[in-house]
């Protein structure tokens, strides 16, 4: 088997042999990936964001077809294709570059966790290359459990929890920004195995304090929810199966002269404790700045509050958002961001500024709209800079 | 908020218009409901209704909610009324008002064109059901019966669709008519379906993946058509149905690539190298090519009467009004009046078949019919291939437009499928060259015997390349034993 690298990416293509022609992908198509001439019916790799959305409407399942290539077909070529060409021996499970995922299951996922980016998700120029699934259903990684710590009040319902899994022996090479994925023990009512929930890293590259082969996560415990509750009740020296690493796309830029704008609520802040850590060890000089919009109900409820407040404001301008404290006026990120307007506007205007939005997705709109004011304000469009920070890798959004 | 996309399942009848809000025509359609299930059992599937069927439902019409697999007894199928989603400022992109904005109610001066439309495309759902009621007990595989059930309640919900518009926007006389569409029966003497071919039987599975391949395919450009229309809600209701009608096509067509695929496989089994060699493949237990060929000729032929005469003042009528576009008017790069241009019609002159140019606005059904010729063909061209792929010569083809036509230019001629033109007097000798013999169709119901252990076919159709849902080769997709 030939050896994976880096620029190895996933294709999206449909299977001539078995498509009937019949126009339906490419009328679902969002964003327009879908294309045929009289022959066939192709997938411009150069536009596909693998939303999924095609693929239960098509009748004839032609269009669920992937294959793991070195450079893309093009649309050209695969006009002339008469049926499709065979996975070429790329070891599949070691991929990195452009796809998110190789298991379409978590690849819907991502793709509706990035689906407020308003187009293909892409990564910053100067981000480390990502591995991606290196681990997968059939083969997971197993971790033990060495660590669960509740991080809000135990005076307050809500639960949320820094769970440390360490890998052993296991290689599992993660980025800041990276989810992995988990699938809950045991069978749903249908006898099937459950599907797979996804969980981001909060913890920098190499392990909760350097070169420990471990990984953090920040889960909330929701509801009666099977993962959550699953992860939330291990106990240290618990195993735990785990898959991925998952993500190609919601990276940190390397480059110290990056500014970096978090915007998170809740759990969203897991991806940002590994930025700001992995920024933190690496370029604690680093010109670029860190600004934190985290939002909670109140500062017991704020993951890593306690931690947060160590952080010096010279590597992170913090600025909390509560909205549920009694007897005080209602805040949310949105109402922080307008606040800073003025140094928000400044940053925007820079090319080496980008801009990262993580947690639930309701908090989605009121973000967008906050920052199309302050763009307004100062003679910005958002919607156009939104797009131009999109393509330069400058804009994600993972929200869920 | 009101959620347009979603299923509400909160009335009897599952939809997106929020007929929850709409009383009266919420009690209107539940007066009709009543008489559809009776309808379902007296004429839909014979013999199945209380299986357990792998179908497909549409929980919401966006792309990740309208296929949603499970088990369901088909009278319990939720027959909704599903429109695409609703377009901001779409416009009328044809016609005399072209330009303005698509109509969300009955324009006055079309109504009864309207109406028209609705109801011909209407009266073509439940027909095609009666016509494949006791194709259940013939099945070849488990798979096979599925699918044919999925085609069967989808257009119950075809049906659905065009009651709605008829009850929603024409008041007493879309309530009547309604009730007509239930009692029409296809090849009733009395009391026919509309159109020609939906009174024909439909005796085979061959005969059904013809015309799901040929005849659902007329229904798809129709749709088409109609999804252009300016009269916004006829549009949505089109479009939703077409994501549905693509499944049909796909039945058809496969299920005629796996015959063909079959019997090439056999053939070379038996060291046949001519498909024509007609008694020596038949004796293989699978359908000779040669007859492939033939019940080509009469669905191909019996659909194109469908598009109705070439010339044609209704059909100009339609596309001025805004009404029909043209088959993906959307992607034509002209005026959209067709005020001043000329179309080519096929026409019989003087004892030819010949070109003549006429305006193109009267030639409408026409050149949706060219539209519908071109598709078909390519499809065609993919059995050829995998006859191809097999080593055979043998090639099938579309029979010329003027062949076998009782409607149109070539309704008082005799031609062969090659487009010669005979004298009628030799029609009748000819004639079981190029079309179905009693015979042949004696031979083919000979292997008409169910199958019904999952993943298990008949000897005569090759196994589908995958499953419906991904699901694998010996999934259960009709349960007997319920
Ligand atoms: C890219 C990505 C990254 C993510 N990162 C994180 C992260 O860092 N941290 C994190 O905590 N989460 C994260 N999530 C969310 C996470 O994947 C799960 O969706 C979440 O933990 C809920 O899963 P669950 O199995 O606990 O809930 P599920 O069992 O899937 O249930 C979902 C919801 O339904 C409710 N519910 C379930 N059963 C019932 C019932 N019988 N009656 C009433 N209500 C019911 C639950 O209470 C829950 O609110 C991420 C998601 C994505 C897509
Ligand atoms: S996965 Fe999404 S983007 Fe890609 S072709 Fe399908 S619908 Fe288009
Ligand atoms: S929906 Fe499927 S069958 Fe139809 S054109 Fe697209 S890939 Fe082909
Ligand atoms: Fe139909
Ligand atoms: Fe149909």
């Amino acid at each position: 088997m030939s050896v994976a690298t880096s620029e190895m990416l996933k294709q999206h293509l449909i299977d001539p042999e078995v498509c009937i022609r019949c126009n339906t992908c490419e009328e679902t198509c969002p964003v327009g990936a879908i294309t045929h001439d009289s022959n066939n019916y192709v997938v411009d790799a150069s536009k596909c964001n693998f939303c999924m959305d095609c693929i239960s409407p098509c009748p004839t399942g032609s269009i669920d077809n992937w294959r793991v290539v070195k450079s893309a077909w093009g649309v050209d070529e695969q006009f002339g294709w008469s049926e499709l060409p065979a996975q070429q021996d790329i070891t599949p499970s070691a991929t990195g570059g452009q796809a998110e995922a190789i298991d379409y299951e978590v690849q819907a996922l991502i793709a509706e966790a990035h689906s407020g980016v308003g187009g293909k998700t892409i990564a910053p120029l100067s981000a480390a290359k990502p591995s991606v699934n290196l681990f997968n259903r059939d083969k997971p990684a197993v971790a033990i459990v060495t660590g669960n710590f509740r991080l809000t009040d135990e005076g307050v319902d809500n639960d949320v929890r820094h769970i440390i899994l360490d890998f052993g022996d296991t290689r599992f090479p993660v980025l800041e920004g990276q989810s992995v994925g988990v699938v809950p023990p045991g069978l749903d009512d249908h006898g099937a195995p459950h599907r797979i929930r996804l969980y981001s890293i909060a913890s920098p590259r190499h392990g909760e304090r350097p070169n420990t082969n471990n990984i953090a996560l920040t889960v909330k415990r929701d509801g009666a929810g099977l993962c959550s509750n699953y992860l939330c009740d291990l106990q240290k020296g618990d195993k735990v199966s785990v898959t991925g690493p998952f993500g190609a796309t919601f990276l940190m830029p390397n480059d110290s002269s990056a500014n970096i704008i978090m915007i998170c609520t809740g759990t969203g802040s897991a991806p940002f404790r590994g930025f700001t850590e992995w920024r933190r060890r690496m370029m604690p000089d680093a010109p670029g700045r860190m600004l934190l919009f985290f939002g909670a109900r109140r500062p017991e409820e704020l993951p890593y509050f306690g931690p947060l407040q160590r952080v010096p404001e010279t590597l992170l301008s913090k600025y909390f958002a509560y909205s549920r404290i009694s007897g005080e006026r209602k805040v949310y990120v949105q109402d922080r961001m307008r606040e800073q307007s003025a140094l928000l506007a400044g940053l925007l205007r820079k090319g080496a500024t980008h801009i990262y939005v993580c947690g639930l997705k309701g908090m989605e709109q009121g973000v967008d709209v906050a920052l199309d004011d302050i763009c307004r304000g100062d003679g910005m469009t958002w919607r156009e800079l939104r797009e131009v920070m999109r393509t330069e890798g400058r804009y994600h959004v993972e929200t869920y | 908020m009101l959620d347009l996309i979603n299923v509400d399942y909160s009335t009897q009848i599952p939809n997106n218009v929020d007929l929850a809000s709409d009383r009266q025509l919420l009690r209107a359609l539940e007066k009709w409901h009543p008489g559809y299930i009776d309808w379902w059992k007296s004429m839909g599937p014979e013999g199945f209704q209380e299986k357990l069927v792998y179908l497909r439902t549409a929980v919401s019409v966006d792309p990740k909610g309208w296929a949603k697999f499970d088990y369901v007894r088909m009278p319990e199928y939720r027959w909704g009324i599903l429109l695409a989603p609703q377009e901001e400022g779409r416009k009328v992109s044809f016609g005399e008002h072209i330009g303005e904005p698509a109509w969300q109610e009955v324009p006055g001066e079309h109504r009864a064109m309207l109406r028209r439309l609705i109801v011909i495309q209407g009266d073509t759902e439940p027909a095609s059901v009666e016509q494949q009621r006791h194709l259940g007990k013939t099945a070849p595989s488990l798979y096979d019966l599925r699918n044919l059930f999925q085609v069967n309640v989808e257009e119950g919900r075809h049906l659905w669709a065009m009651v709605y518009l008829l009850h929603k926007y024409f008041g007493r006389d879309g309530r009547e008519e309604a009730d007509e569409l239930l009692v029409r029966r296809s090849g009733d003497a009395d009391k026919p379906r509309m159109l020609g071919a939906f009174n024909e039987e439909t005796p085979d599975w061959l005969s059904f993946f013809m015309f799901t391949f040929f005849t659902d395919r007329d229904g798809k450009m129709q749709l088409e058509s109609l999804a252009q229309s300016g009269f916004d809600p006829l549009s949505r209701t089109a479009r939703f149905m077409l994501t549905e009608e693509a499944h049909h096509m796909f039945v058809g067509e496969t299920g005629i690539g796996r015959i063909i695929q079959r019997t090439c496989e056999a053939m070379k089994q038996a060291g046949i190298h001519d498909a024509c060699e007609v008694a020596k493949v038949r004796a293989l237990g699978v359908i000779d090519l040669p007859t492939m060929q033939k019940k080509l000729n009469l669905h191909y032929s019996l659909t194109l009467d469908l598009f109705g005469s070439e010339i044609s003042t209704n059909a100009a009528n339609f596309y001025n009004a805004g009404l029909k576009g043209r088959f993906r008017e959307n992607t034509i790069n002209d005026d959209h009046r067709l005020t001043s241009s000329t179309y080519p019609v096929l026409k019989f002159i003087d004892g030819r078949i010949q070109n003549v140019d006429e305006p193109a606005l009267t030639a409408l059904n026409m050149r949706l019919r060219d539209d519908y010729s071109e598709d078909c063909a390519k499809g065609v061209e993919r059995w050829n291939k995998i006859i191809e792929k097999e080593g055979f010569t043998f090639r099938l083809a579309l029979p010329h437009v003027a062949f076998n036509r009782k409607i149109g230019e070539f309704r008082n001629m005799e031609a062969t499928p090659s487009g010669i033109v005979i004298p009628a007097s030799d029609w009748l000798g000819t004639k079981d060259e190029y079309l179905p013999s009693a015979s042949d169709g004696e031979f083919v119901a000979s292997l008409m015997k169910p199958v019904t252990e999952a993943g298990k076919y008949a000897p005569w159709i090759a196994p589908p390349r995958l499953g419906i849902d991904n699901k694998p080769g010996e999934f259960e997709y009709v349960k007997f034993a319920a």
